[in-house]
């Protein structure tokens, strides 16, 4: 299948703050980040708090000059871009961006104002459930209605390319539905669209292609079948009748983990990830025969997007 | 399918709607609309009624109170609205993350400042139809030959205080610049030549290098004298220059 055109690459872009005469001296945020994203594709950023997921579409949307590298969004240099290139993409940053004291129709309207060709502000509304709330003040709102907001602030101008960071924090379930929905739609319209969350779930759910951040770099990138080995690295669940010690955790021949943050008490169910081959089902049945441990229900489950950020953030 | 090519509003209508959307903002919000026109009307009104300021014309003839008082309380209003109020809605809309939301958007950091500039004029010409209609009222008589003069001064004015505004909101946290800017507007206004004209002998004459001493005394020379005082342009002038120099140096959009 051919692929879709790129929209966005950051190659090798690097990030500093603070000067060497400083008592910080300099702090490196981005070390080096690459990554792409097509048109028609959704793009997700994941990693840890700090990983600098923000900094890097900071400077994908020309908010940030990067130290050192190249940015392009749709052929353009962002830091230098015109009024041109800007009306062809959408951002929504992570706090909102929203003046406290306007409400969302002035604000919606005055946006569109900025356009030659805004989506109409009514079809967005009824899109985002907003019309209960179009009359109330920014401040007054509940922070799922403001990301609302701000995530129709991003759309209205009929954008190319649109960044979402953390479109889905604060929504109720039947919000974050309407927000999946509407990213589903407007990638199948043909827009790139670049995002950041916490949910890994919703990214294994909407993502074409994930990166994941650490330290300022991007440590892994792929499809998500591709991170996930298409299904054929599993991970398996067992229920340990006992405590497991740390010399045995560590003594154990695959990343062993709690599986859903349970206790490490009796009963607990474990998830031993990468299990790929009849040789990795050996390697911890003799585990299990070293430590003389009986598992009960044991079970294989696909191996997830979270396990692979779990990998990751841990490694 | 390939959407259909987006493209921005021409310049001049993003920078008008913009300007006009942050009037409108400024004169529904009660604070701003309370220091910008309610205050100096007031200010105006007292200095009146008591009589406390008296004038010469360049020529050594004495002048009504009043027609001091009003070029004074219009520099007043001036420094309200462009240094206090935009500083303050600045420093809060880079908090909240509005600039950096709004540089992004077709408007872009150019036409955000722009947009401002035309809000600025917006309600500075809103304060001199109030204001000057209440100074008219209490006898107030501009030399009708220094209008031109006198709207020269309150764009260098609105100029420098906007800018000075803009570079404090730009660099320090939104609660210091609220606080920094009512204060400075209450010392300036009350003893920075701003209302009460200075002393020109002496080494208090330094003071009249301060911005709020050169839009007053601009404003009264060319409300008093029909004339245009080189020195207090050149100061607004060169307050501007350095101000704008120093926002593109210090300014941070969030």
């Amino acid at each position: 299948m051919p692929q879709h055109p790129l929209c966005l690459s950051l190659r090798q872009v690097r990030y500093a703050v603070g000067s060497a005469r400083s008592a910080t001296g300099v702090q490196e945020i981005l070390r080096g980040v690459d990554f792409t994203a097509r048109r028609g594709e959704v793009t997700v950023l994941l990693g840890p708090n700090g990983a600098g997921k923000t900094t890097a579409l900071g400077c994908a949307q020309g908010l940030l000059r990067p130290s050192q590298g190249t940015v392009s969004l749709l052929g353009e240099d962002p830091w230098r871009a015109g009024a041109g290139l800007r009306a062809r993409v959408g951002v929504m940053l992570q706090d909102g961006g929203l003046p406290q004291s306007v409400r969302p129709k002035v604000l919606l309207e005055h946006v569109a104002r900025l356009h030659a060709d805004p989506w109409p502000l009514q079809d967005l509304v009824d899109r985002l459930d907003m019309s209960g709330f179009m009359g109330t003040t920014v401040r007054r709102l509940s922070g799922g209605q403001r990301q609302r907001v701000a995530l129709a602030a991003s759309l209205i101008g009929r954008p190319e390319a649109v960044f979402l960071d953390e479109p889905s924090a604060g929504l109720d379930p039947q919000s974050r539905q309407t927000v999946f929905e509407l990213v589903t739609h407007l990638r199948d319209r043909g827009l790139g669209i670049v995002l950041t969350t916490h949910l890994l779930e919703e990214a294994q759910r909407l993502a074409d292609s994930v990166h994941i951040l650490k330290d300022g770099v991007v440590v892994r990138h792929g499809t998500v079948a591709e991170l996930t080995d298409d299904g054929r690295s599993r991970r398996l669940i067992f229920v340990s009748p006992r405590t497991l010690t740390r010399a045995e955790l560590e003594a154990a021949p695959t990343p062993m983990s709690l599986d859903g943050g349970a206790d490490n008490e009796p009963g607990a169910r474990w998830a031993a990830g990468g299990i790929s081959g009849p040789q990795d089902l050996h390697r911890l049945t003799d585990w299990w025969r070293q430590i003389d441990l009986m598992p009960g229900e044991v079970s294989f489950e696909a191996r997830t997007l979270e396990d692979v950020f779990w990998e990751v953030s841990v490694s | 399918m390939t959407p259909p090519l987006s493209r921005p509003a021409p310049a001049s209508r993003r920078i008008l709607a913009h300007g006009f959307y942050e009037t409108r903002n400024t004169l529904r919000n009660g604070e701003q609309l309370l220091v910008s026109i309610i205050l100096p009307v007031l200010v105006l009104i007292g200095a009146h009624r008591l009589d406390i300021v008296s004038g010469t014309t360049a020529g050594g003839l004495s002048v009504p109170g009043i027609d001091v008082i009003t070029p004074g309380v219009l520099a007043l209003s001036v420094m309200a609205s462009a240094f206090t109020g935009q500083g303050i809605a600045a420093g809060f809309e880079r908090q909240y993350g509005v600039l950096a939301y709004l540089s992004t958007t077709p408007l872009g950091p150019t036409g955000l400042i722009l947009g401002k500039a035309v809000a600025v004029v917006c309600v500075v010409v809103i304060q001199v139809v109030v204001i000057g209609a209440a100074g008219l009222m209490l006898g107030w008589q501009p030399d009708p030959g220094g209008l031109a003069w006198l709207s020269l001064v309150l764009v260098l004015g609105a100029t420098a205080f906007t800018a000075l505004g803009l570079l404090l909101a730009g660099t320090v946290r939104a609660e210091a610049t609220l606080a920094l800017t009512n204060i400075l507007w209450v010392l300036l206004g009350a003893a920075g030549g701003t209302v009460f004209p200075l002393d020109h002998d002496g080494p208090g004459a330094l003071l009249l290098l301060l911005p709020s001493a050169a839009l007053g005394e601009g404003l009264r020379a060319a409300s008093i004298d029909g004339a245009l005082a080189p020195v207090p342009a050149l100061v607004l002038a060169g307050w501007s220059v350095l101000a704008v120099l120093a926002a593109r140096r210090w300014f941070q959009w969030r």
